[in-house]
């Protein structure tokens, strides 16, 4: 078996498949986008070259670094979110009564797909008739908001749902990560009269700080590239005010049939991304890792 | 730096699923075009069983009767939603993936297609005597037709008589009336009128009818057509119309995040009082069977009311052609799309006024049937009708349309002003030339 697997051939034979996958699906499809960028092209007709064009537009676009924006804000608020899903993980984590079934709970909207997500969210934003209004005026409010169709606010309406959307995942992995958190550790703490506070913050909160990092990436880039909850329940509207980086890439190659200049924001949203997840791996790099 | 490398990957896969998204699209459709011995001929529509059940009706009897005569043919079909369809036509054409028979809307829609030879010409199945005049030319590009009208629609005002009666209302014929109509509405607390602004075209046609009705069809057309200009003082006063109609608090709560069908569901339970759209909705309002009769006897419509000074004139109609069906250039079966593709224009023409109260855009006779009294009458003003103005979002081209449709939901929404609405459509209109 040694033998076997130090053979040079044998390796490449073995990582075949997958890398024709990944090259096929992934990078071909990537180096395509950045190659329509160059191009004047309507998705139908003939491809004219128009070298740098796009790219001029797009850096010049307002529009873009509008829905740029409406993407950094999403990053912002789903890392902030991450706070909260911890702070639930970790009561779930210290053995309260129930904790399996709410556990399952929170991992219900997780099985869901985002646009049946988005359908029961815009029902429940609608103005007249929704739940949320309803609820308001409940509690006596009077004007009550017109949510998705408010521009102020439209945006900030569909990051609940969208919180919400991703709670089960994320709770899902911190959950597993402090069940991985030796007893014995803890154990040793509470003999040393240690409070289940300082537990939380001195032991378990630094031994999955690995787990976290990789929870803070996974926010921010699932944010730069967000797109579906936001097509559905606004469509990017009323008049950009809820358009992102992928909703406004979408809109430009199949609504307006500008297939070039779609694939340049497309290539734009990816150079965006992956500074980030350079950024985020330089920020968050620490040469203390724990290992246990 | 293993860490670095594996986040590296990660971000490209998700980027690069994102990207690859849109090229993927699910049907293969000229792939296979023979199953056994059947010749297979793939269709896309529009009118999904729940919100157009009158026409989904009907394309699926007349799909049934076709196979029966030819039974070597199978139709397949696959339906989506209004605006759905729009976009996945395009994902589609960009993939060369079009299905053999599917649905198209006229001009500005239609000439990328046309222009990337992605529909076949149709000028040896579509006579010019089988259709309404100015049907088949919507359709045409260079006299040549690349797709065959199926629909032709007006746009009426639908009310519910009962919230009239209730507030001793009376349908207005001009646009003081109108007003005045709005104002008691609003004033008792109920909505005068439901508008899906979310979909952005439902609105145009409310500023459509405005400029109409103050500048004639003329003043929006030649904006359009770049003889005349956007900012033409008519078309300035419509939008401060709307503007004034929406401080009276004419529309109903949110409409810019409403879908057109989220709206409907407003006129139809009843929750608000009128309802401006296209006669494609008249089957809820005669003869769809989901619909309960009690409601429908509700329902009225008007024409919309004539502006005190203004140019237009009452039997001025937002309205055209709706949909056509083109043949893909693709198609491998393109001899049995064609002859289905007549087969079904034809059989349209002759079910959809009795079946469905649907107008089709094919020459009828219809002195022998029994129709609903409603639909009787639309015929008889779509026969009086000076003018009809094609939909502004269907007479531009894609990129001016989106600037003209976002415009339209800034001047709903308050966030522009009438002249800064004039002269950015100006200026997106002299910049295509």
């Amino acid at each position: 078996m040694k033998n076997v697997m130090s053979n040079k051939y044998v390796i490449a034979l073995y990582t075949l498949p997958a890398l024709l996958l990944i090259l096929t699906l992934i990078y071909i499809p990537i180096v395509l986008s950045g190659y329509y960028g160059f191009m004047d092209w309507d998705g139908i007709g003939e491809m004219t070259f128009i070298g740098l064009d796009n790219y001029i537009t797009l850096i010049q676009d307002k529009l873009f670094w509008t829905s740029t924006y409406h993407s950094f804000l999403l990053a912002i608020f789903s890392t902030a979110s991450l706070l909260l899903y911890l702070a639930i993980s970790l009561v779930l984590a210290s053995k309260i009564k129930g904790s399996d079934l709410l556990r399952k709970i929170y991992l219900i909207p997780m099985l869901l797909s985002s646009v049946a997500i988005a359908q029961l969210w815009m029902k429940i934003f609608d103005p007249t008739n929704g739940m949320a209004n309803k609820l308001l005026e409940m509690f006596g409010v009077e004007n009550t908001p017109i949510w998705l169709a408010d521009p102020d606010i439209a945006l900030y309406a569909i990051f609940i749902p969208v919180i919400w959307q991703f709670a089960g995942f994320y709770i899902l992995i911190y959950y597993a990560a402090l069940k991985n958190v030796p007893d014995e550790i803890i154990e040793a703490a509470k003999i040393d009269g240690a409070s289940s506070l300082q537990i939380a913050y001195k032991i378990k909160l630094p031994l999955i700080s690995g787990i976290f990092k990789v929870t803070i990436m996974l926010a921010v880039v699932g944010s730069l590239k967000y797109f579906d909850l936001i097509y559905v329940m606004t469509g990017g509207g009323p008049n950009g005010a809820s358009e992102v980086m992928a909703s406004y890439m979408y809109k430009e190659a199949f609504k307006l049939n500008n297939f070039g200049y779609g694939s340049a924001i497309g290539f734009g949203l990816l150079v965006i991304a992956l500074f980030m997840t350079w950024l985020i791996s330089k920020l968050t790099k620490s040469k203390d890792d724990v290992q246990f | 730096m293993k860490k670095k490398a594996f986040s590296s990957v990660m971000t490209l896969a998700l980027a690069g699923g994102l990207i690859l998204g849109g090229c993927s699209s699910s049907t293969g459709s000229n792939g296979e075009s023979s199953s056994g011995d059947k010749t297979v001929v793939k269709m896309m529509h529009l009118w999904p069983e729940g919100s157009s059940n009158a026409q989904y009706t009907i394309v699926d009897d007349i799909i049934t009767a076709y196979e029966k005569e030819n039974p070597d043919v199978d139709i397949q079909t696959e339906i989506l939603g209004n605006e759905q369809y729009k976009e996945k036509v395009k994902v589609l054409s960009a993939s060369n993936e079009l299905p053999d028979v599917g649905i198209t809307w006229a001009a500005g829609y239609m000439k990328p297609f046309v222009d990337g030879k992605m529909f076949a010409p149709l000028d040896d199945i579509a006579k010019e005597d089988n259709f309404v005049a100015g049907t088949l030319d919507a359709f045409s590009v260079d006299e040549k037709p690349y797709a065959v009208p199926l629909e032709l629609n007006i746009t009426p005002v639908y009310y519910n008589k009962e919230i009239f009666e209730k507030y001793s209302l009376e349908a207005p014929k001009t646009y003081d009336e109108f007003l005045n109509v709005v104002e008691t509405l609003a004033d008792n607390k109920v909505t005068p009128i439901t508008l899906g602004n979310k979909d952005r075209w439902t609105g145009s046609m409310w500023y459509m009818y405005l400029a109409d009705r103050i500048g004639g069809p003329e003043a929006l057309n030649n904006a359009i057509n770049r003889s005349g200009s956007f900012e033409d003082p008519a078309l300035v006063q419509a939008a401060e119309e709307i503007d004034k109609l929406v401080k009276m608090g004419a529309f109903v709560k949110g409409y810019n995040g409403l879908s057109n069908d989220e709206a409907k569901g407003y006129f139809m339970n009843e929750q608000a009082a009128m309802y401006l759209m296209a006669t494609w909705e008249l089957p809820n309002y005669t003869t769809t069977p989901d619909v309960s009769q009690e409601f429908k006897d509700k329902v009225g419509y008007f024409k919309f009311p004539t502006y005190e000074g203004g140019k237009g004139d009452i039997d001025s109609y937002v309205g055209g052609p709706g949909v056509g069906l083109f043949v893909s250039e693709q198609s491998k079966v393109k001899d049995e799309a064609k002859e289905f593709v007549s087969y079904l224009v034809e059989e349209w023409g002759k079910r959809s006024v009795v079946d469905a109260g649907v107008i089709p855009a094919t020459v009828v006779d219809t002195s022998n049937s029994e129709l609903h009294p409603m639909y009787i009458d639309i015929l008889n003003d779509l026969g009086n009708a000076t003018n009809l103005t094609l939909y502004a979002d269907v007479q531009m081209s894609a990129g001016v349309a989106d600037v003209h449709l976002n415009q339209i939901q800034a001047l709903f929404g308050g966030q522009t002003t009438p002249e800064e609405f004039a002269k950015t459509q100006e200026e997106a209109l002299a910049a295509e030339k």
